[in-house]
């Protein structure tokens, strides 16, 4: 019954100022949970640790491998953008710890007493999923650039890239949010974030191509959002970077995967309240 | 609070699911909320039953009633925050159960949890509650300065909510709960956890709001003295059913000579005697941890 009504059918007249009015909401969310960054910026850093620790430890050791068919990268190019994927992965996918502690505060509510439809309450949260995933690219760029990945900075390749980061961290933080909806408490959450974290990273083509991977596994990976994500960002990110399914179909599957997981969230964020 | 008394249920005419006992034409025609037979189950526990009741254009209007007798229930119904199991209420003009979104456009909720951000600072926070109402872009921060004028916490309007004194928090919260003019506001124990000095400046606001806007607030508290200060008129509760409604005199005049409302709420609230299911523990644990946050 909480669900807000979808917009009713409005004279053609309302629907300007009715779209106007949603996307102030959503940048009201997501405006909030930027300036709680800009007050806090310490996780920022603290985030930061993970992908240096991948890219430092297990790329370069791995590099040494030769026997990952990587085509024609070297690995350490390969998985610098496995790494930048992750690392958007992981900021986006505790998210729901959030929404669980909002709740427990009282918070939650105020948002879900206010007339804002529940879609543009969490599209606002994952947007700033979005930006935070930013600040996690950028530290994967500069160490790239530091051990000499071969980066391109042609402005097209940048804008397409922070669309797919905002867009890969919207939907793994709504996922996020739908889980936390579903279990409700911190502990349960922290159970299942590791449960559901670590099979999206491994059966996606992060660290390793698709082509090394048996039949089922590739199966696997080929329906994980996160596949499309390390696809697009492997050709946006690299100089001569590829992608295997086109970067126009990896962000059709990104924005249809995105949609359905909004209108699953916001029904439950509505009754997260009760 | 005291050890509660035999109630004299003879002596008290039953008001039990009835509607409001006294009023008058004016008022009903102003009815801005009217609450029909509304019902809430948790399970098979029966939390609100029947309850019906009106509250007129203005006025203040308090629910009292021991812990798990159904108060915050009621407040988060009307609210839109919980289903309504069965019956209705009409909320400043619109159906609780159908319009929920027009609803929430004309009521304003200061819950008995935290709804202050700590992480924001003040005017972040009624930044993001005008943002939310849809306020118009150039109008929002002139509400945004005068909602913090007259919580008076414009001097604070740049720092973190966190650094702030229970008292101040549940001021913002106010301020934020009024920030879209609502036409009803709801506040669930706006004092618990608060010492008697900010109790005292956060019902000092209020009652400015009131003669300022005249703005219709339905109230929940533990605290009698605050309750007879604010409210026009009140509703006893008890296992979900009101047992008595009336402005704080008549229900004193009720139980008898030099009654206060502390007597009122013994007589006919009073505390279970038996260990009946009901949502005690909950509300129990509610209040500490409101009290926790804002203390």
């Amino acid at each position: 019954m909480s669900v807000s009504p979808a917009a009713p059918p409005a004279r053609t007249a309302e629907r300007p100022a009715r779209a106007l009015l949603y996307s102030e909401q959503i940048f009201g969310v997501c405006a909030a949970e930027v300036q709680k960054l800009h007050h806090d910026p310490f996780e920022l850093f603290t985030r930061a640790v993970q992908p240096v620790i991948w890219l430092l430890l297990f790329g370069e050791a791995m590099a040494r491998v030769r026997g990952l068919a990587t085509g024609n990268m070297s690995y350490i190019d390969f998985i610098s953008a496995g790494i930048l994927t992750q690392s958007v992965l992981f900021v986006a996918i505790f998210y729901g710890i959030a929404a669980i502690w909002e709740r427990d505060l009282g918070i939650l509510h105020r948002y879900l007493v206010s007339p804002a439809p529940r879609s543009a309450l969490v599209i606002g949260k994952a947007l700033s999923a979005g930006i935070r995933g930013l600040s996690q690219a950028a530290v994967v760029y500069v160490l790239a650039g530091l051990l000499s990945v071969a980066i391109s900075l042609q402005p097209l390749h940048l804008v397409l890239m922070v669309l797919f980061i905002i867009a890969g961290a919207a939907l793994f933080a709504t996922f996020s949010l739908i889980v936390a909806c579903l279990v409700k408490t911190r502990e349960r959450f922290m159970g299942i974030g590791q449960v559901v974290t670590m099979p999206l990273f491994f059966a996606s083509n992060a660290i390793y191509p698709l082509t090394i991977m048996p039949a089922w596994l590739r199966a696997v990976a080929r329906i994980n959002p996160l596949t499309y994500e390390v696809d697009a960002v492997r050709a946006l990110m690299l100089r001569g970077g590829t992608s295997s399914f086109g970067v126009g179909t990896d962000f059709a599957v990104l924005a249809v995967v995105f949609a359905v997981l909004v209108a699953i969230a916001a029904r439950l964020y509505g009754r997260m309240g009760s | 609070m005291e050890p509660a008394r035999p109630p004299d249920a003879a002596a008290l005419p039953a008001q039990a699911g009835g509607g409001p006992t006294v009023i008058d034409a004016t008022v009903i025609d102003a009815t801005v909320i009217d609450v029909r037979k509304l019902t809430h189950r948790f399970g098979t526990f029966v939390a609100v039953d029947h309850l019906s009741f009106g509250v007129g254009r203005g006025e203040v209007f308090g629910l009292i009633g021991a812990n798990g007798a159904g108060k915050s229930t009621i407040v988060r119904m009307l609210t839109t925050l919980l289903p309504v199991t069965s019956g209705g209420a009409i909320v400043a003009g619109y159906d609780l159960v159908k319009q929920p979104g027009e609803v929430r456009k004309h009521i304003g909720y200061v819950p008995q949890l935290m709804s202050a951000d700590g992480d924001l600072t003040a005017f972040e926070n009624l930044l993001l509650s005008a943002r939310l109402y849809g306020i118009p872009q150039r109008e929002i921060r002139p509400r945004v300065e005068e909602a913090l004028a007259a919580m008076d916490l414009t001097p604070f309007a740049r720092r973190l909510v966190k650094g702030f004194s229970g008292g101040m928090i549940r001021r913002l919260e106010i301020a934020q709960g009024l920030i879209h003019r609502p036409a009803i506001l709801f506040l669930d124990e706006p004092t618990v956890g608060l010492d008697p000095a900010a109790r005292h400046a956060v019902l000092d606001h209020l009652a400015r709001l009131r003669a300022e806007t005249a703005t219709t607030i339905l109230v929940t508290s533990h605290y009698m003295e605050e309750i007879e200060e604010l409210c026009d008129r009140l509703g006893v509760l008890k296992e979900g059913r009101l047992v008595a409604v009336g402005s704080p005199a008549e229900l004193e005049a009720r139980i008898g000579p030099g009654a206060t409302l502390d007597d009122v709420f013994a007589a006919l609230a009073g505390e279970e005697a038996g260990p009946a299911e009901t949502q005690a523990y909950r509300d129990v644990r509610l209040s500490r941890r409101a009290a926790r946050t804002h203390g």
